[in-house]
């Protein structure tokens, strides 16, 4: 069984290209495709002798490489002056990249907070204050919420009933009833209590679904915070 | 009220979030916006001028207190302090996304030459970039930019402060 390994030296092949123009000290505006596309080939090879996953988008810049070059080898007749270089959008493509790439560097020289300076720590504690200001939740947040109550969970915890079988519709109905009663609920009163794996599929299917038809709100004060989910509706 | 410059750098010591004039004004009530505004600049000088470990950072369209660069090696010693990390492709997807936006995940991955949905679910988990809808063409592709917090975590008022993009130099025939 052979072994891969990750390099992350190049971020695709634009900028490896960039490597190989500025290492033989190419003008970017004049690449003489027949180097540079052997080259890029040699790179390939080597990459793929370590027994690295060569992604596909290398393997279309190789593909456009020796597209350009084959076009370059044809005869130019007088009537076809003004056609465009083929080597034009491959250039226009790497300068773009190369701005992104430096603005990228840029960013990264800043003083970026949580890594070079710092602000007072919040605890993440659950805070019971109505006052606090509310974020409404996407259902990305969610996701990741039900992901983080499924993975606090032991695996012993979990059962697997099959004989029971419950219904979307009446899990809705049930949260809908205890929120008409209790008003507000925490994605983790609806979910920790659970040990039945179907049943926190169910709940948490309920919930979307309920968020979907607008039915329910959920929200949270601070990432990682509680969950809090409230009638859409007052009734 | 002498004691107003003390009011307005309680409030920002104790606020989780940068506190923007508008919120200081809402509190204030009596006082006006541009006297909040010298008051914030005088107590910013104060802090520089006596060289304090802090300072007052005007970030994402409110005031912040934050600890000076030079001193995060000190602060990164205080046990379970992990600092955020951005890999290069994260950053490279994350310049398009701020320079580019709104964008749509197909213009990010022209610029880059790659697939991006492995940066960009990064960036929206880490609450840097945001979806801000969707682009009304066939398919209407999800489209994406930044948030409060990438201003917050990168030390900007707001968008435009953004270092200037190096102009793309046009082809000469």
């Amino acid at each position: 069984m052979g072994y891969e390994i990750k390099l992350d030296i190049f971020q695709g092949p634009l900028d490896l290209l960039l490597y190989l123009i500025k290492k033989n000290e190419i003008d970017i505006y004049n690449i003489p495709i027949a180097v540079i596309t052997e080259q890029y080939l040699e790179y390939i090879d080597v990459m793929k002798s370590l027994n690295l996953d060569v992604a596909g988008a290398y393997l279309v810049m190789a593909s456009t490489l020796i597209h350009i070059k084959s076009k370059l080898l044809l005869p130019v007749h007088d009537d076809t002056e003004d056609e465009e270089d083929p080597r034009e959008e491959l250039t226009r493509q790497l300068l773009e990249y190369q701005a992104y790439k430096e603005a990228a560097l840029n960013l990264d020289t800043m003083s970026l907070l949580g890594r070079d300076v710092f602000k007072r720590e919040y605890p993440l504690e659950d805070k019971t204050d109505s006052e606090r200001s509310l974020e409404e939740m996407s259902i990305f947040e969610l996701v990741e919420a039900f992901r983080i109550v499924i993975s606090s969970m032991k695996s012993g915890d979990l059962m697997e009933i099959d004989v029971e079988r419950m219904s979307l519709s009446n899990r809705i109905n049930e949260i809908m009833e205890r929120l008409a009663e209790e008003k507000v609920l925490t994605f983790a009163d609806l979910l920790g209590e659970l040990n039945d794996r179907v049943r926190i599929i169910y709940t948490f299917l309920a919930i979307l679904e309920l968020m979907k038809l607008r039915l329910i709100k959920a929200y949270q004060a601070e990432s990682l915070g509680a969950i809090r989910i409230f009638l859409a509706v007052d009734k | 009220m002498d004691n107003l410059k003390a009011i307005i750098e309680a409030i920002v010591f104790v606020s989780e979030n940068p506190v923007s004039v508008e919120k200081l004004v809402e509190i204030l009530e009596d006082v006006g916006e541009k006297e909040i505004i010298r008051l914030l600049h005088d107590l910013k000088n104060e802090y520089d001028e006596r060289h304090s470990g802090l300072c007052l950072a005007e970030v994402a369209g409110g005031y912040q207190f934050r600890t000076r660069d030079y001193l995060g090696p000190w602060i990164k010693k205080i046990k379970g302090i992990k600092p955020i990390t951005l890999s290069r492709a994260a950053m490279e997807t994350l310049a398009v996304v701020a320079y580019k936006q709104p964008v749509m995940k197909s213009e990010i991955e022209k610029v880059r030459g790659v697939d991006v949905s492995g940066s960009l679910k990064g960036l929206l988990e880490k609450s840097l970039v945001r979806i801000v809808g969707r682009k009304d063409i066939p398919g209407r592709p999800i489209i994406y930019g930044t948030t409060k917090k990438f201003l917050e975590v990168f030390n900007l008022r707001d968008l435009s402060e953004l270092p200037t993009l190096r102009e793309l130099k046009e082809l000469e025939d």
